[in-house]
């Protein structure tokens, strides 16, 4: 059963370390693919950390591994994940006459990933 | 060793982020053609310095095939002469030599220039426009600054530095024990590793920066606001009251704001509002506001860009004069329209970064690169030239995010030309093969 919830994009150190030894690079590639989630968020979904979940938007979608947060530093309900090339995809292209598409507050839906398959 | 192998560069910059830190000082070993120690630098920094060696690549790929750099010129040159609908984007992570070159190319091609002010402080321009910037230099800050806000960002982790070396711990003429003189503020949705530092965190609902920042201006104004805003933020009147009261009696106040404003619902609005309360608050006080910026010359093309053609980004020159165009001529925009044939990205990843419309049509057109490193975009690129890294191996110029220009002095040599070099390459041979700028299509007949 997916859920709805909130996503921010930003930088982190580990990403700007990362970026600087090349954009194809493992670490940067590591870094980029994890999002993070509320401890209570990730308990009651049934995730840990490193499990696999599918996050979509009507940009797209993208296969993260979870990192857990306890509420004080990440509220329930909320992700956050390092700016990269699968953040990029839940993007749109929808700038609102602006130049600037949205990166941070966007709802997105997300579910488990089990192996063998989505459930 | 000795000075033949080992060189120690003083004063040297850091181009990493928007700070540009100049007081680097480099131990370059000369043989391996690396840096190998860069006292002061921050986390970023040393991961900037220790990455930028010289990699063995080819000068340029054309379709793949390895080519000399002045074979990647005239590819280059051959496609933007023939494109309808050129576009330049990209240019914050080169020298202001560079890019006013670019800007050049644009003009000649009548071609759409960008930058990537466009898909980060982009909506803080468009509010500069509107409503004006009440700033200061991060000296200023440094020297004068007795209550500090952060606003949207997190610089412990994106700008270190600017904590120590302007804003929070760093002492001055005003503020002479440093972080005991200044109060600190931050205002983010969630806890970084920025907010330890604040003496008060202000945790708002996402999306209710307009209305917080709404509502200190009506309280700065001595306008009544209904205890409700709490429920709409997350922040109490009382905390609110108590934060204008501050603000007020403050000797020199600063509102230092992140992309937490401007890639946000509301954008150029948010950005807006704050500006407008910096201003509002003149009327106690001094109070300045200041975007935080990510790039190391992100500055230097707003200022380039504007200084050739009038504005800061998102520029057309079809119609053989710039036009300013938000929402149109922005490069996600064109992009994501499938608007145009050609792309020139100077320094930047746009197929990393941009939403999926525009990397697909991106992957439709022939693509030009200018990057020290492999990137998805100079991946999928037609002509992919490899440069030397600015500040690390070339000299010129770049503004910190202050607008404060600065000098570079370069740790070691490269064997792969800069910027500049390869654009003033495109530059001179689109010059030959138009013969002069290109005229725009006379649209006048077809109106009839």
């Amino acid at each position: 059963m997916a859920e709805k919830m909130l996503l921010i994009g930003g930088r982190s150190s580990k990403q700007g370390t990362a970026l600087c030894a090349g954009k194809l690079g493992e670490e940067y590639l590591d870094v980029t693919s994890t999002v993070e989630m509320n401890a209570e968020d990730m308990a009651r979904l049934g995730l840990q950390n490193e499990s696999r979940v599918r996050v979509w938007t009507p940009g797209g979608e993208a296969v993260l591994r979870c990192k857990s947060r306890e509420t004080k530093d990440l509220p329930p309900g909320m992700l956050f994940m390092a700016y990269g090339p699968l953040s990029s995809r839940l993007m749109t292209g929808d700038t609102a006459g602006s130049g600037m598409p949205l990166s941070k507050n966007l709802d997105v839906e997300i579910e488990p990933v089990r192996d063998g398959g989505l459930t | 060793m000795s000075e033949d192998t080992v060189r120690v560069v003083s004063d040297a910059t850091c181009t990493f982020c928007g700070c540009v830190c100049d007081d680097m000082v480099l131990t370059v070993d000369l043989q391996q053609h690396k840096i190998t120690k860069s006292q002061n630098a921050c986390v970023l920094g040393k991961a900037w310095f220790k990455e930028h060696s010289i990699e063995e690549r080819p000068f340029a790929l054309i379709g793949g095939r390895e080519a000399s750099t002045e074979e990647g010129i005239e590819a280059a040159a051959q496609i933007l002469v023939n494109a309808r609908f050129p576009i330049i984007y990209g240019l914050s992570d080169t020298t202001c030599e560079a890019q006013r070159v670019a800007v050049a190319i644009a003009d000649m091609i009548g071609g759409n220039l960008d930058t990537t002010t466009s898909v980060c402080h982009g909506p803080s321009g468009i509010a500069f426009q509107g409503v004006g910037e009440s700033t200061a230099t991060l000296g200023e800050i440094k020297n004068r600054a007795d209550l500090v806000i952060f606003w949207g960002g997190n610089p412990a982790e994106a700008h270190p530095r600017l904590f120590t070396r302007y804003a929070v711990t760093a002492k001055g003429m005003h503020v002479p024990q440093g972080r005991k003189d200044r109060t600190v503020v931050l205002v983010d949705v969630r806890r970084t590793a920025s907010t330890p530092v604040a003496d008060i965190f202000l945790q708002v609902k996402p999306r209710s920066d307009f209305e917080v920042l709404w509502a200190l201006r009506a309280l700065v104004k001595g306008k009544r606001v209904d205890p409700s805003i709490e429920q709409r933020t997350g922040i109490s009147l009382a905390v609110l009251e108590d934060l204008v009261a501050r603000m007020k009696s403050c000797q020199f106040g600063a509102l230092l704001f992140g992309m937490g404003l401007t890639m946000n619902r509301g954008r150029h609005f948010n950005a807006g509002a704050l500006l407008a309360l910096a201003t509002d608050l003149n009327e106690f006080t001094h109070f300045v506001a200041a975007p935080v910026r990510g790039h190391g010359n992100v500055t230097g093309a707003d200022n380039v860009v504007s200084w050739q053609t009038g504005y800061p980004f998102g520029v057309n020159f079809s119609r053989g004069f710039p036009r300013f165009g938000p929402g149109e001529f922005t490069t996600v925009d064109v992009l994501s329209r499938g608007d145009a044939d050609a792309a020139m990205i100077i320094a930047s990843d746009p197929a990393s970064n941009f939403p999926q419309p525009a990397i697909e049509h991106l992957k439709r057109i022939p693509v030009i690169t200018l990057d020290p490193k492999t990137t998805i975009t100079s991946q999928l690129a037609q002509v992919a030239f490899t440069t030397s890294t600015y500040g690390i191996n070339t000299p010129g110029t770049v503004y910190r995010m202050d607008n404060v220009p600065i000098t570079l002095r370069p740790a070691f040599e490269s064997p792969y030309p800069g910027d500049e070099q390869i654009l003033t390459g495109i530059r001179t041979r689109v010059h030959e093969l138009l013969g002069g700028n290109r005229l725009p299509v006379d649209t006048s007949a077809a109106s009839l």
